[in-house]
């Protein structure tokens, strides 16, 4: 007993312009509410692609993040003497201790903004091979000299090859630029670690950073941090997992801001249906009456008026997806509130985004046509008639 | 000759805010088997309203109507809505086709309620087009013919399912003169050489004329 489809197909065009209306309203709504988990998820795929699984990395137990953790030279060497790190061709642990701290530079686009600078020991060039140099040269160990990611060549003043940036009372000289598979490095300036360490007057590295000799060793690292004493305030993770966490606050907030202005927005777009669809059964009360007096039932006048709407926000909601992918090649720098410095990052879509969309937008359409749906169907046959 | 119609006792009210208007007052008629009735009568006497109740498509205050031996006034919403599918052909004085489907399309409608088969129904409908003389017309939308064309397809619509009983409410009304004897040529042809019992409401004396039972009503009774 249903309405057949091309029925409701052409009344779509018979009805191009209040269609393309509500579809663009979708499109809209769709086009945000993607936008804001692709910013999400960019932040998530960026800072997760800056660690590795095979790398350990050890903070102390509390710290919010790099920058608030502080690991002592005698730590540093208790940890290096664990067994089940890596070792390498010098028989020398491959591990970096790394002290890491933010500056102030002027933004091209204005402003200052904060910078992750991470010093490194030689090893961590091994531990993170994605890491390439695409510009100059290496800075040399023992000289003050940095490299910097191509984020921040790109949206720093100065930030170029022979540029220069002044902190910690010296003049750091810039040899080279760096780009990292789109990790959370390429937001950073590496240079030698006991060179940062004399600038800023300090002994402690901020974390440590090491290679596991096979991917099981890592429960043993673990009970040997809970079994020495030395160690109960430190905390080993493995470093994708640990630069995954550390990307969820800015994530999570992200997320929620957008849903809650993307749910006030679907407010609108249902309305927007809503009058569309009321407007289409205003319309067509003749034809309706014509329908269920020909036999059709009040059920197939719902069903054919409820799928006419999700028809409308499906292509809303794909419209709004396409828009938004082409985001994709967008990327932008903003403040990661975990480590109070600059993250760049690039708007990045996954399947879930595309379903969570696609869902959203048919909810919008369902919502929007239900009632109009249920007041087509209910309407009385002689006085749908009688509209003409 | 068994009666197509029998309606016993029937009256309507319909409720206007809280004021009860009476429609039909106790009216009770009998229609046999392959007549053509013509219900006349001044605006607001009923006989859209009585046409209505035998169409299955309004329900009586009281009284009873059976059409085919079956008491449609106690049927269900769905057993009624699919009585009028098998039963009853619809004819509407402003055509009612469904402006976004071709002639063949507004005639097939009724036919996808039943169980035929596409090839099955795409030969009903080229008879039924063939029978009101639009077989070259069957691609074309609504807007495309004139309105005695439109009427025809109605017409043609009315017919495919083979129904016994088919209602007409004012199939001339909107119509010119040439046009409108066109169509009752062609409900005198149902009603004679294919016996299907047609019930129609008119204002025109002409028209009437075609029909083998006049009745009159008036203040929602039944004159005579």
């Amino acid at each position: 007993m249903k309405i057949p489809f091309k029925y409701i197909l052409r009344n779509f065009w018979a009805r191009r312009l209040t269609t393309s209306i509500t579809l663009g309203g979708v499109a809209l709504v769709v086009f945000v509410f993607a936008a804001v988990l692709m910013m999400a998820y960019g932040v998530n795929k960026t800072l997760a692609s800056t660690g590795s699984e095979e790398n350990v990395i050890v903070t102390r137990k509390s710290s919010q993040g790099e920058i608030t953790s502080i690991i002592d030279r005698e730590t540093a060497n208790i940890i290096y003497a664990l067994p089940g790190i890596a070792k390498g061709s010098d028989g020398k642990p491959l591990a970096s201790g790394e002290p890491v701290v933010v500056i102030n530079l002027n933004k091209k686009s204005g402003g200052l903004s904060n910078v992750t600078v991470r010093a490194v020991a030689p090893p961590a060039f091994i531990l993170r091979p994605q890491v390439k140099l695409k510009e100059g040269r290496m800075f040399k160990f023992g000289s003050r000299e940095l490299i910097v990611g191509t984020s921040i060549a790109q949206n720093f003043e100065g930030a170029s090859v022979g540029g220069t940036v002044k902190f910690a009372g010296d003049q750091w000289t810039i040899v080279g630029i760096f780009d990292a598979n789109g990790g959370g490095f390429e937001s950073e300036m590496w240079g030698d670690a006991e060179q940062l360490l004399a600038a800023f007057n300090r002994s402690s590295y901020s974390t440590i950073t090491f290679k596991l000799a096979n991917p099981d060793a890592f429960d043993g690292i673990q009970s040997a941090f809970a079994k020495e004493p030395r160690l109960q305030q430190f905390e080993p993770k493995i470093e994708k997992k640990y630069f995954e966490e550390q990307s969820e606050m800015m994530a999570t907030f992200i997320r929620i801001l957008g849903i809650f202005i993307t749910v006030i927005f679907s407010a609108g777009a249902i309305i927007g249906a809503m009058i569309t669809m009321y407007g289409a059964v205003a319309n067509r009360t003749v034809e309706v009456g014509t329908l269920r007096a020909l036999g059709f039932r009040r059920s197939s006048v719902l069903i054919a008026f409820l799928i006419e709407s999700l028809i409308i926000s499906f292509f809303g909601g794909c419209i709004g997806l396409l828009l938004a992918s082409s985001l994709q090649f967008v990327k932008i720098s903003t403040l990661n509130f975990s480590s109070f410095a600059e993250l760049a990052f690039s708007f990045a879509l996954s399947p879930s985004i595309i379903i969570n969309s696609l869902i959203f937008a048919l909810i919008m359409g369902f919502v929007g046509g239900f009632l109009p749906a249920i007041h087509a169907a209910r309407l009385k046959i002689v006085n749908a008639l009688r509209a003409s | 000759m068994a009666n197509a119609i029998t309606i016993e006792s029937v009256s309507k009210t319909y409720q206007r805010d809280k004021m009860s208007v009476p429609v039909l007052n106790n009216v009770s008629l009998e229609i046999p088997e392959g007549e053509f009735i013509a219900l006349m009568g001044p605006s607001g006497s009923g006989k859209t309203t009585l046409l209505n109740l035998i169409a299955g498509i309004d329900r009586p205050t009281k009284g009873r109507i059976l059409v085919g031996g079956t008491d449609i006034s106690t049927l269900s919403e769905t057993s009624l809505a699919k009585w009028r599918s098998s039963k009853v052909g619809f004819i509407f004085q402003f055509y009612n086709l469904i402006p976004v489907l071709t002639a063949f399309e507004n005639v097939e409608l009724p036919l996808t309620l039943t169980k035929l088969t596409k090839a099955e129904r795409k030969r009903q409908v080229e008879l039924a087009l063939q029978v009101v003389g639009l077989s070259d017309r069957m691609n074309h939308y609504p807007k495309q013919l004139s309105g005695g064309q439109e009427q025809r397809v109605a017409i043609a619509r009315a017919i495919a399912s083979d129904p016994s009983i088919i209602v007409a409410d004012e199939p001339t009304g909107d119509l010119d003169k040439k046009s409108a004897d066109e169509i009752m040529t062609l409900l005198t042809r149902l009603n004679k050489e294919f016996h299907k019992t047609i019930v129609m409401v008119t204002h025109d004396p002409s028209a009437a004329d075609r029909a083998t039972l006049v009745r009159h009503l008036e203040k929602g009774d039944l004159l005579g």
